[in-house]
């Protein structure tokens, strides 16, 4: 699967109060959670975003609260994935179980804000096509890749015909 | 080699001989809890995908904490979607509002998780039962759906990091001090994806309040968990138990990724400022931080020995005029003990107030959201931008002691400079 869009670059620590901040989280859907996404920190980011864009993040992105209503108002205002330094704990699977693609990248530094980007998440090969330059990023380990496969958890759950129906 | 506590916990809910950090385990839960921000999504979940019936009703906890009693008419639907799912599958373990408590400081009192258990809950702060020696993780909702269905998680096994408390803590430190202190040394990503392990004479001779204090913060340094292994201090706090449980202990040559090991004898009272919970200073550096609003509670430090060390302070004071100080208890028995000990009416008298048991101010949701430009001091564990409300607003945190006798002068004090 190709992603093309262009980059909204944050900093360090972002947390998961600044993607979706507590009072939106008496909502569940993924399109009403998205029209708040990093409004604390950022206002005008629902209305500059894209369907497609990609979020470009430091370290430890999506710490704090377990809210899976984070990784779900992304992909509610329209990002198609997220590459950062690293990903906290509870964010990383989340983003997993719902299939909201990521990446870990390094040299996040390269990336500036408006760069237009293309990921080909089967091989982890992200282009930076503003810039002219091509990295490669690490697969996910096998288990991982197979949840992504069914779409997340719940399709992998299914797949595999567990519990009581 | 041996194993770690951590691993130890992993290992015995799973059908291998041998585990090792970095590798993916489908495990066995014990105790799934959700509460009435995470649980809807997960019963939504849990309906679409077409199964019918919960694997286990019994192991099952559902609280509304957050915004409950509920706050407006949306939050209203989120409670009933949980009262609704509990009473459709008989899971008993659902706390209806009078019942109900901060769940990760009910759950303890409830002796629903006991030494050796295996927990996830949709709230990050689950970490907080790591001080039963239980293996307890912070999950989303899509992995609470799933274990309705199989009664499994899965997990990525964390490597350990061990800290070692020596030497003597000074009169008014508590848990929470040394949990800031151990963010402020190691970060937000100071133990990230690790499994954090809490030892050393300090520890040993800190109760059970303080020890799931630390544990709570856990997941402020990005650790999946923060484990003590079970002693004759949490053996005390869970007997009589209403079920067999398991104690493990790491083994003398268990594996650590890193050890940090700290005195802490001249450790004074920790505050972290905004907006992180790493930018931790000694109290007595900061001077002239004017307090529109003091919250003691939450699932950090909502417990009757917090509520104590408040009272203690605040007994025959009065708090700033201008300033609001809420204190809010983390379950009914802990509100009814602070009402029989008379710190609800030193609370009162000294002119705060004293709140049913609620999630409430911690995350911004109800009852104490600050407005654009205001500052306030809390016994709670976040302190992001727009945490308590306007992203304008500022927020500091630290233990009981600091939060009561900063509402007494009305700016972060020393506790000693009151008392």
């Amino acid at each position: 699967m190709i992603i093309k869009g262009k980059a909204h670059k944050f900093g360090d620590d972002i947390n998961t109060d600044d993607i979706i901040a507590a009072e939106h989280l008496v909502h569940t859907e993924a399109e009403e959670l998205g029209k708040h996404c990093f409004k604390n920190i950022r206002q005008d980011f629902v209305h500059k975003v894209n369907r497609g864009d990609i979020i470009v993040a430091g370290k430890n992105f999506g710490c704090g609260s377990s809210r899976e209503h984070a990784p779900l108002a992304l992909k509610g205002c329209g990002i198609a994935a997220v590459i950062a330094k690293n990903f906290a704990a509870i964010f990383f699977r989340n983003a997993i179980n719902i299939g909201l693609p990521f990446l870990e990248l390094n040299e996040i530094a390269d990336i500036e804000e408006g760069d237009s980007l293309e990921i080909d998440l089967s091989t982890g090969i992200i282009k930076n096509l503003s810039k002219n330059r091509i990295y490669q990023t690490e697969a996910f380990p096998e288990f991982l890749q197979e949840i992504v496969e069914y779409g997340g958890l719940m399709g992998y759950i299914k797949k595999k015909g567990k519990g009581k129906q | 080699m041996g194993y770690t506590i951590a691993e130890k916990l992993l290992l015995a809910h799973i059908d291998k001989k041998d585990i090792k950090p970095g590798e993916f385990i489908e495990a066995r839960v014990d105790l799934a809890l959700g509460n009435d921000i995470t649980a809807p999504l997960a019963i939504l979940e849990f309906k679409k995908s077409g199964f019918k019936k919960v694997f286990n009703k019994n192991g099952i906890v559902l609280v509304p904490d957050h915004f409950a009693p509920a706050k407006d008419l949306k939050s209203a639907n989120n409670c009933k979607a949980l009262a609704q799912f509990a009473g459709e599958q008989g899971i008993r373990n659902y706390f209806e509002v009078g019942r109900m408590g901060i769940e990760h400081v009910l759950l303890p009192e409830q002796k629903l998780v006991l030494p050796g258990d295996l927990v996830i809950g949709a709230d990050s702060h689950t970490c907080t039962y790591g001080a039963l020696g239980s293996y307890a993780v912070g999950v989303g909702s899509t992995d609470l759906a799933r274990s309705f269905i199989d009664g499994k998680c899965w997990f990525k096994v964390p490597h350990s990091v061990k800290f070692i408390y020596k030497g003597k803590m000074s009169k008014w430190l508590g848990g929470k001090d040394l949990i800031l202190f151990t963010i402020g040394r190691i970060g937000v990503d100071g133990a990230l994806h690790k499994a954090m392990e809490f030892t050393g004479p300090v520890i040993d001779k800190l109760e059970m309040d303080g020890r799931f204090t630390m544990s709570n913060m856990a997941i402020e340094a990005g650790a999946r968990t923060g484990i003590i292994a079970p002693d004759e201090i949490t053996l005390k706090y869970v007997r009589p138990a209403p079920r067999k449980f398991k104690v493990y202990h790491s083994d003398k040559n268990a594996v650590y990724e890193k050890v940090y090991e700290w005195d802490i004898t001249k450790l004074e009272p920790q505050v972290a400022c905004p907006h992180l919970p790493s930018n931790v200073v000694a109290v007595g550096e900061l001077k002239n931080i004017k307090l529109d609003q003091v919250v003691i509670g939450s699932c950090t430090n909502g417990r009757i020995s917090d509520l104590r060390i408040a009272a203690k302070i605040l007994k025959g004071k009065k708090i700033k005029s201008g300033l609001r100080l809420i204190v809010i208890p983390g379950t009914q028995k802990i509100y009814l003990q602070a009402i029989k000990e008379g710190l609800a009416e030193i609370f009162v008298n000294a002119g705060g107030v004293f709140s049913t048991p609620t999630c409430g101010p911690c995350l911004g949701g109800h009852a104490g959201v600050l407005a654009e430009g205001e500052v306030a001091l809390a016994t709670t564990n976040r302190n992001f931008i727009g945490r308590m409300g306007s992203p304008k607003s500022f927020v500091y945190l630290s233990g009981p002691a600091v939060a009561a006798a900063s509402s007494i002068t009305g700016r972060i004090t020393r506790p000693d400079c009151v008392v």
